[in-house]
């Protein structure tokens, strides 16, 4: 008879799976409306609420709050002011690659101008060169357009 | 308005990085086995099951079913609730609404989690939406990191101000003999471990952990006859709001002002600080132990630091936050907030063994979640 028991000698074993899983998430009218701006002119949109008056970035159709449809868009500046920000330093798998991210990078939340939300994104910054809350950025536009959100490949800091 | 209904029962495992010892169901059958003997009751006691985690973090799906070997729930009422982060606290309340509806009466809620399974960050990252926020998200540290950032340089915060929240949890975890860490730091040494993403270090974050936690809601009729001392819920609160990472106002805590005032408003709390004996708060990382006690109201913002270094929120304070060790020292995601609920109840039911906060009456459990949502809950000696 085999007892169950902590005295016999044997590792404990986990079963690893690494699954690839295609997904395709639509982006809506104000979404893909998006991407064909940057794609078009490298211009920047945002939505307006109608109640609220408040812009979005990205455009969306809903306002949450205020549970109201919008149809306003509204051209917004390609540049910003950064709002919150930090420096990822640690490793991490990306769930979209498998893979590492490449890490150090900074990641912040701007606030573009014109819009009243913040807008998330990777800031790239010359070697010594330090990104603080309340600085200026500008997006930096891939020469490539594949309507998604590399078509803005990084922020750059607007320097003095 | 819903019947009064008390806690009368909390398990939980002993939790650690990696309990490859069990599997999910059996991790869960843990805490459950602990909470049905710590309310002397049988599994033919319980009515219903309402039980959480995060899909993602083991990818296992239909958890209610997955888990009744675990759960206990073979043929009976269950539901399944995820709701990230406030998973723990959004199953007690569920718990709390079954009993309160007056269809049960008694209610087992689980949460529970086995972080090991996955990359954990990589498995937060698939919570960000896809098209926006995938790309340049890194998960729950950096989100922190960027809500720290703006805190801040608002206030003038300092990084050893965060360091001292993290020195008091793990002070505290040393009591607990089921956290995952249950050593103590300085001040210190916070500020001598690694830089993970600006301003955040390795021991101003939360590890991640395997663990369970249940815990048992009961009616009115049957709360005093099977408990001698059940902690009653006062008041409970959800403020859930979008998922728009860009949408989050990185200076105010919206959802947990909200959550807060709305308990304090249904519990006829009016000082907090004064009137709450000890407090079991969602802090995943140091800074909320600063900015999150504003936002909840125990003092006007900017002034947490002082509240902090002051000592009052140390055991043998005026208001002891986390005698547990809090999320800190351990975190197993959809455990972690019901753990304050059931840390909460066993302080008031004076089982808290050496975590133990003396003459407990009124006290508060908070959940967060994602993108800075909150739930919150007064708990009570005292029938509402």
């Amino acid at each position: 008879m085999l007892i169950r028991s902590w005295e016999r000698d044997f590792n404990l074993l986990a079963m690893e799976e690494a699954a690839h899983m295609p997904y395709y998430w639509a982006m809506g009218l104000d979404g893909s409306r998006f991407f064909h701006e940057i794609r078009n002119s490298e211009t920047l949109i945002g939505i307006r609420c109608p109640k609220c008056r408040k812009v979005y970035v990205p455009p969306r159709m809903v306002c949450g709050p205020c549970f109201a449809r919008m149809d306003e868009l509204v051209k917004l500046g390609s540049g910003g002011r950064v709002d919150a920000v930090t420096l990822v330093n640690y490793p991490f798998i990306d769930p979209d690659t498998g893979h590492r991210r490449p890490v150090p990078y900074i990641y912040g939340y701007i606030k573009l101008d014109g819009a009243d939300n913040l807008f998330s994104h990777i800031i790239q910054a010359p070697s010594g060169v330090t990104i603080k809350v309340g600085d200026r950025v500008r997006a930096v536009f891939a020469k490539e357009k594949k309507g998604r959100i590399q078509d803005i490949s990084y922020f750059e800091p607007v320097l003095k | 308005m819903g019947k009064r209904v008390a806690i009368t029962g909390f398990g939980q495992t002993h939790h650690s990085a990696r309990r490859w010892d069990v599997n999910g169901l059996e991790l869960i059958q843990e805490a459950v086995t602990r909470a049905l003997t710590d309310a002397e009751l049988t599994l033919k006691d319980i009515d219903a099951i309402v039980i959480g985690n995060m899909d993602h973090f083991e990818g296992i799906n239909y958890v209610d079913t997955w888990s009744v070997e675990g759960s206990g729930a073979f043929l009976k009422p269950i539901f399944k609730v995820t709701t990230g982060g406030t998973t723990g606290t959004t199953v007690a309340i569920a718990g709390y609404y079954h009993v309160a509806s007056g269809m049960f009466d008694n209610v087992l809620a689980i949460g529970w989690e086995k972080n090991s399974e996955s990359d954990t960050t990589g498995a937060i990252i698939t919570c960000s939406d896809p098209i926006w926020d995938r790309f340049s998200y890194s998960g729950a540290i950096p989100s922190l990191a960027v809500e720290a950032s703006a805190y801040m340089t608002r206030f003038g915060i300092t990084e050893r101000d965060a360091a001292r929240v993290t020195a008091r949890d793990r002070t505290h975890a040393v009591n607990n003999p089921y956290a995952h860490l249950r050593t103590a730091v300085t001040v210190e040494e916070v500020m001598r471990s690694s830089m993970l993403t600006d301003p955040i270090k390795l021991l101003d974050i939360c590890p991640r952990s395997d663990g369970a936690a249940a815990v048992i809601f009961t009616s009115e009729e049957k709360a005093e006859k099977i408990c001698p001392k059940p902690a009653w819920i006062h008041s409970v609160s959800v403020r859930h709001d979008t998922t728009w990472f860009g949408d989050i106002d990185y200076v105010q805590m919206g959802s947990l002002e909200s959550a807060a005032r709305e308990v304090f408003r249904l519990a006829d709390i009016r000082e907090p600080l004064k009137e709450l004996d000890m407090c079991e708060l969602y802090l995943p990382y140091s800074f909320a132990g600063l900015k999150w006690m504003e936002a909840i109201g125990f003092c006007p913002p900017g002034e947490a630091p002082k509240l902090l270094w002051d000592g009052v929120t140390d055991m043998g304070g005026n208001l002891p936050v986390n005698p547990s060790g809090g999320v800190l020292s351990t975190n197993c995601i959809g455990a972690t907030a019901l753990l304050r609920v059931g840390e909460v109840a066993h302080q008031i039911m004076g089982k808290a063994d050496k975590r133990q906060v003396p003459g407990v009456r009124l006290a508060m459990a908070t959940g967060f979640g994602g993108c800075f949502w909150s739930d919150a809950l007064i708990l009570g000696a005292e029938r509402p």
